[in-house]
């Protein structure tokens, strides 16, 4: 048994980590907030260039063709970063999406561009309160109607995979009179939201049936990579301010009641990284196992996440509510993960659910 | 990432695999069989027995000091099979080679090692560890049993004081002992390591009876113990050091699981709610279920990491410490959780009901986990500073001369 990333990863990882650090400072993110742009394209471009995103793209398609914990430590590294990319919109889950349900034409169209970065994608499924993966909008002869919101990066996005009516996706290009988007008060500032409007808009179905838990399972896994390099990059800025100011005479962080606290959220965030390799793991070797691991890896990347952004941001007492403080990125991008993908009881159902002879009895 | 062996691992795992099926079997515990703790005891010397003369004792020692030579991972691959058999090991066979041996092989001279090392693989001598004290726990250089040379000339100690929570001493036949042997240095540096003989006279061992019913722990009086100077292990005011070598061992020894939650989740789905459906449908049952899950797999996959840590050669440090932490809670709240899913039956159980019975033990059980081997007060702080870097406790008793501490 070997239960690490092997050293392609791991350098895989301290690439994405270098590249980050010298190109998205903090400072970087309160420019892009006060410029009000919608993301980091120069970022973006850098990230295609350097072929991440095109890690898990097919070979013929012009990525890489590697598997989910090569993608997972580029996802580790951006939540560290708190990037301001459509990474998980357009590589986790439009390109996914079309990977796994796409005609071949469908693919051999899309998959190139959304590896050179040159097409940015999206992947709208909510249809505001209610079921997180809605199914409202309809395809019907190549119209599209229905109302799909919030969609993250869907202003900057060139095509959407949408669910649709019979929990299969269709693919709309955006930019076309059938579809309307209204910009939304994005509560993460680094992430831009839109209603999207189709009215009769034209699109296309796609041929793959039944993908969608196949699907939100590998970017739940991915997303509990992006909520373990957040979590870390928290305890990190927490521990080295703690360390650093001085209180009563001697430092903050030789406090019982903050060593404590950073004591268990760096546990949690170990036992949600260990949980997400596993994730990782299953989507690459062992789709049985896949159900459960996703869910738990999940449930287990928001709480890590969860408790570090908050506590990040209380140990740096009142200069942690300022905007010159870099805990505020943290703290609205952490409720952002919590609720995208389907939020804490979503993935307890399905944990659940995924648990032999366990199965809801409820209506 | 790969759960798989390598081939070297493989061949391994099959001759481990052999060897147990021949000689494991015969030396299983009947599940719920009810033994008297001399019978276990002996049964666990007869497995050290079988496991020695099948060249599998002590896979990480060196060899030349009468171990297997091994790699960590070999280790693991074995206790793996190994745990498969529901085999008589327990404090009485691992404090001996999981932490006396380490400490003679270390600080012990060759004839202390040419005397112990052997007869303890073997099965021949066991031990007990005499450590804790009722005013030093989690802080054990506190402890006040005193050692001073007789005044006869011989060389000899003589020992007085308590020592508590000491597993198995009442039929173990050595005990690994520390003692302060100069109060008037700090509180770390007078402090000498001995083994000693548990038949010397003097020596009067009294089980505790603990919350949970049982009693498998002990406080152990010293009066007037003589212990021989060819029985110190290091040097006089080494004994700390000695400590911190049987503690690493301990440590990593620590964080073993025990799933809880599975069989929970399994209860609920089948009680009625009273309401047509389960307990199941309760959303913040499922919610705290759900949790649980999570957690313990998370620690099943860190323990995964440690161990291909160990396999590499690599030490987990205070890592090791996380699961145990992690883990010792979260058992503690998974069957405070099975009383409450069984509502007052969890409190007082129909006679045929055993499985309640087990919770109860488990929940009482837990409260000392969340102490032994590490208090979780006390891994908050390691993991702090030995992990994130933060700084060390204020120590009001560093420096002072013991003998002047309140």
């Amino acid at each position: 048994m070997n239960f690490d990333l092997n050293d392609e990863q791991k350098m895989l990882g301290e690439q994405a980590r270098a590249l980050l650090a010298d190109m998205t400072p903090f400072d970087r993110l309160r420019t892009l907030i006060d410029s009000n742009a919608q993301w980091d394209e120069p970022l973006w471009r850098k990230l295609a260039e350097m072929g991440f995103l095109g890690v898990t793209i097919p070979e013929e398609h012009g990525g890489l063709g590697l598997g989910a914990l090569d993608l997972g430590v580029i996802m580790e590294a951006l939540g560290g970063a708190n990037a301001a990319v459509p990474f998980m919109s357009s590589i986790v889950l439009a390109a996914e999406a079309i990977r796994l349900a796409g005609s071949d034409s469908q693919q051999a169209k899309w998959l190139p561009k959304l590896a050179s970065g040159e097409t940015i994608a999206t992947f709208a499924y909510a249809e505001g309160p209610g079921p997180v993966f809605a199914t409202g909008t309809l395809l019907n002869d190549g119209k599209l109607n229905g109302s799909k919101s919030p969609v993250a990066d869907a202003e900057i996005a060139d095509i959407a995979v949408v669910l649709v009516g019979d929990g299969n996706f269709a693919l709309v290009e955006l930019d076309q009179s059938g579809v309307s988007r209204t910009r939304l008060e994005s509560f993460d500032q680094l992430r831009s939201h839109c209603r999207l409007d189709f009215v009769d808009a034209v699109a296309e179905p796609m041929p793959g049936m039944g993908k969608l838990d196949r699907l939100i399972d590998q970017a739940a896994v991915q997303a509990a990579f992006e909520a373990v390099g957040a979590a870390d990059a928290c305890l990190t800025m927490a521990r080295d301010y703690a360390n650093d100011r001085q209180i009563f005479g001697r430092p903050l962080g030789g406090y019982q009641a903050i060593k404590h606290k950073l004591a268990d959220v760096a546990v949690a965030t170990e036992l949600a990284r260990s949980n997400a390799y596993f994730g990782g793991w299953a989507a690459e070797s062992s789709l049985d196992d896949l159900p459960a691991a996703a869910a738990a890896a999940r449930l287990s990347g928001i709480k890590c996440f969860e408790m570090a952004a908050r506590e990040n941001l209380q140990i740096h007492g009142g200069i942690g509510y300022t905007f010159e403080a870099n805990c505020h990125f943290y703290y609205r991008r952490e409720r952002m993960l919590a609720v995208h993908l389907g939020n804490r009881g979503f993935w307890a159902d399905r944990l659940l659910n995924a648990q032999p002879g366990s199965q809801v009895t409820a209506a | 990432m790969d759960f798989n062996d390598s081939p070297q691992e493989a061949a391994f795992r099959t001759d481990a695999r052999n060897w147990l099926a021949e000689h494991a079997p015969a030396h299983q515990i009947t599940p719920g069989s009810k033994m008297t703790d001399i019978e276990e005891a002996d049964r666990g010397r007869a497995w050290m027995r079988e496991l020695f003369s099948g060249g599998w004792s002590g896979l990480t020692f060196p060899k030349e000091l009468g171990g297997g030579g091994l790699t960590g991972s070999e280790a693991v691959i074995f206790s793996e099979e190994e745990s498969k058999y529901n085999l008589p090991k327990g404090p009485f066979t691992t404090i001996g080679t999981g932490m006396a041996l380490p400490v003679i092989a270390k600080h012990g001279n060759d004839e202390q090692r040419a005397q112990f090392i052997e007869a303890t693989l073997k099965g021949d001598v066991t031990w007990c560890q005499l450590f804790s004290e009722p005013a030093a726990g989690s802080d054990l250089a506190a402890l006040r049993t005193k050692a001073v040379r007789a005044d006869d000339g011989s060389g000899d100690w003589i020992i007085n004081g308590q020592k508590l929570w000491s597993s198995w001493a009442h039929l173990t036949d050595w005990g690994i002992l520390i003692v302060r042997t100069d109060p008037t240095l700090p509180k770390h540096k007078g402090l000498t390591f001995f083994v000693v003989d548990m038949k010397s006279p003097g020596i009067e061992t009294r089980p505790i009876r603990q919350i949970s019913g049982a009693s498998e722990f002990n406080e152990t009086f010293l009066t007037d113990v003589r212990i021989p100077d060819a029985n110190r292990i290091g040097a006089e005011g080494e004994g700390w050091s000695c400590c911190m070598t049987v503690l690493m061992g301990e440590r990593l020894g620590s964080g073993a699981h025990r799933s809880g939650v599975e069989p929970l989740v399994d209860y609920a789905a089948a009680t009625p709610d009273g309401r047509g459906g389960t307990m199941m449908d309760d959303g913040s049952i499922r919610q705290q279920l759900a949790e649980a899950l999570a957690e313990e797999q998370g620690e099943r996959f860190f323990q995964a990491r440690l161990r291909t840590m160990v396999s590499k050669g690599e030490n987990p440090g205070a890592l090791a410490g996380m699961v145990k932490l992690a883990y010792a809670s979260r058992y503690q709240k998974t069957n405070g959780l099975a009383l409450e899913l069984r509502g007052l039956s969890g409190i007082a159980a129909e006679a045929e009901d055993t499985q309640t019975g087990d919770v109860q033990y488990d929940y009482i059980y837990s409260t000392v986990m969340r102490i032994a081997g590490g208090a979780d007060e006390v891994l908050r702080n390691q993991i702090a500073e030995r992990v994130l870097g933060m700084p060390g406790e204020v120590r009001m008793d560093k420096n002072v001369p013991f003998e002047q501490l309140k």
